[in-house]
């Protein structure tokens, strides 16, 4: 099929434009919100599978994110020295999972692998989706949108009210993570370039598995329960576990992104699992077009970055807020759709008139 | 005779007080096409519900091909071979005509989410093949020319046509049709009559409920006839006609 790969080639090269353009203005310190960004559009990329295409809403994809980095960092940071006589902490250094070093005083620190931290993260956050799923996704509509909201807060409370997780304070200092040779995840302008290109790099290729499933037997069997459950199920399809299946892939996307998005920044807050973090993955797949992966992709790059940089100040989630309700009133398939500016005409008449 | 494809066995389903389906029996023959018919309320889409597994038995059995699939869940019945489509038609309306017809070979292929995602040299060939089995059932229903509609723009009639092609794509064994020929008119009744024949000399084994009586009468090897729920007749068209207690229910003691 000519032309599906075009605007993931567009994006690529946008990536590649506007690292060079920030080069070439000085401008290298954008590299850091735009990184972050990437991390965030990261998560939109699932949701937009899950919301636009198979139709199941989730109002709780910041608990998946913050999953995903809190047991990253609880795991890079919890040291296992004083516990290094101890079966498993032991077998942990032997096999080269767990790394030795001295923090910031000097007194011996034994941290767990990044890359099996990862792992781990990766792991409770699919287990964790797979036990909301199970009920969950038996809901619609506004039911799936209320429970989704509730696990969500749950995730926030947790990490907000328990010491070990930092309670308000979050957990900091989380070490770096060696994704390839060259590829460090971590803060810090020398890595700034090569982090930037790796966290582009997962939204692409986030985006072509996305992309790859969408034109598949499984993405149509997806968009079939979208379009009406019931036949779905009369043409043998096991709606509820392609329905799984996709909630899990999407957590785990959330669950990578808040992981890295960790490293990165050297430490994560409860904010981050916050329900307006929620409402905003939501709002941005909104502005996209809901099952408009290129759409999403870009008003996730816009938004997040000027969110990032702090061009909407005190205002910053009731823009995202805003957008929803907009988005919603205005034009429910997104702001590429036709009828969105016909919908803003025939509005903005009705109100001259009255 | 050989075993029937489907044995309904003392079938029941009750919402609240109401006895929709109350001790239904019947059999189909295979390569048969048997009608249900009855006035309306008489429980015949929620027998068509039952058997499908839209909707779980309060008791009694379904047997298909041999195998029990009471209270199976509806896409399990429809990997076993049993198609369907519905009294108000259910396309996709999100996808085009095709697709509609790609997403009914769903149960003949098997790539699932991993394989999609990293295009897995198998899946390739599979889709290549739904696409050209969907394009040949499009054929068969005389509607390739609709291939890349949106199948929420068609009229009825087409939509009808689509939603018995993608119920086809199954390949099954049993095609439930439920009222068919509503909102169709004489012309596409008559042409409906035609591609239920063409169906079943694919070896296709036909289930249908329908109002429209001359169709019934014409195409019907054998049928039920329900009136609030249970199994007042059940026979060959000619004696359907005859039968004392149906011209009652249809038409009132006076006639009787």
């Amino acid at each position: 099929m000519p032309g599906r790969y075009t605007p993931l080639l567009i994006l690529s090269a946008l990536v590649v434009g506007l690292q060079l353009a920030t080069a070439a203005t000085g401008t290298s310190y954008y590299l850091t919100q735009l990184t972050m960004t990437a991390y965030y559009t990261l998560v939109v990329v699932g949701l937009c599978i899950l919301m636009g295409y198979a139709g199941q809403i989730s109002l709780g994809h910041a608990g998946f994110f913050a999953i995903g980095g809190y047991t990253t960092a609880f795991l890079t940071t919890f040291n296992l020295a004083p516990h290094a006589q101890q079966p498993v902490a032991a077998l942990l250094l032997r096999t080269g999972l767990a790394v030795s070093g001295r923090d910031l005083y000097g007194a011996a620190l034994t941290t767990l692998h990044p890359g099996l931290a990862f792992l781990c993260a990766l792991a409770l956050a699919a287990g964790v989706a797979v036990l909301i799923g199970i009920p969950v996704l038996r809901l619609k509509g506004h039911y799936l949108a209320m429970a989704t909201l509730g696990f969500g807060l749950i995730v926030y409370r947790v990490v907000l009210g328990t010491p070990a997780l930092g309670a308000a304070d979050g957990l900091s200092d989380v070490p770096a993570f060696v994704l390839a040779p060259g590829v460090k995840i971590a803060g810090g302008a020398a890595g700034r370039i090569a982090n930037y290109y790796a966290a582009w790099g997962l939204v692409i290729l986030g985006a072509l598995l996305v992309l790859n499933l969408m034109h598949s037997r499984a993405g149509r069997a997806l968009a079939a329960i979208h379009g009406n459950e019931a036949a779905a199920q009369a043409l043998g399809i096991n709606t509820a576990a392609f329905k799984l299946r996709l909630f899990v892939f999407s957590a785990i996307l959330a669950a990578a992104a808040g992981a890295l998005l960790t490293h990165y920044t050297g430490g994560i807050g409860p904010s981050e699992a916050g329900i307006m973090k929620s409402v905003r993955y939501v709002a941005i797949v909104a502005v996209g077009g809901m099952a408009n992966l290129w759409g999403t992709i870009g008003a996730s790059a816009l938004l997040n970055f000027l969110s990032l940089r702090g061009y909407f100040g005190i205002y910053d989630d009731a823009v995202f807020g805003g957008c929803l309700v907009g988005m919603m009133l205005f034009a429910p398939q997104g702001l590429r759709a036709r009828a969105t500016f016909d919908r803003l005409r025939a509005w903005v008449r009705g109100r001259r008139r009255t | 005779m050989t075993t029937p494809l489907l044995q309904v066995r003392q079938l029941n389903r009750r919402f609240g007080g109401l006895h929709a389906v109350k001790d239904i029996c019947f059999d189909v023959q295979r390569q048969h096409i048997k009608a249900v018919i009855g006035p309306n309320g008489a429980g015949k889409t929620t027998l068509f519900n039952l058997i499908a597994g839209a909707l779980p038995a309060d008791g009694g059995e379904v047997i298909f091909g041999g195998r029990s699939i009471s209270n199976w869940p509806a896409h399990r019945v429809a990997g076993a071979g049993l198609a369907r489509t519905f009294q108000n038609v259910k396309l996709f309306g999100n996808m085009n005509v095709l697709e509609n017809v790609m997403v009914g070979g769903h149960v003949r292929s098997r790539a699932g989410m991993l394989a999609g995602m990293f295009r897995a040299p198998h899946t390739r060939r599979e889709e290549a093949r739904i696409r050209a089995r969907a394009g040949e059932l499009l054929d068969l229903l005389d509607i390739a020319g609709l291939a890349d509609r949106p199948a929420g723009a068609l009229a009825f009639g087409q939509q009808r046509a689509v939603e018995i092609a993608r119920a086809l794509a199954l390949e099954p064994q049993l095609l439930l049709l439920d009222e068919p020929a509503a909102g169709l008119n004489r012309h596409e009744t008559g042409r409906l009559g035609d591609l239920i024949r063409k169906i079943r000399a694919l070896n296709i084994t036909i289930l249908l409920v329908e109002h429209d009586m001359s169709l019934v009468m014409d195409i019907s090897d054998e049928i039920v006839v329900l009136s609030f729920g249970e199994k007042i007749a059940e026979g060959r068209p000619a004696e359907i006609q005859r039968h004392p207690e149906v011209i009652r229910v249809y038409l009132g003691d006076d006639h009787a």
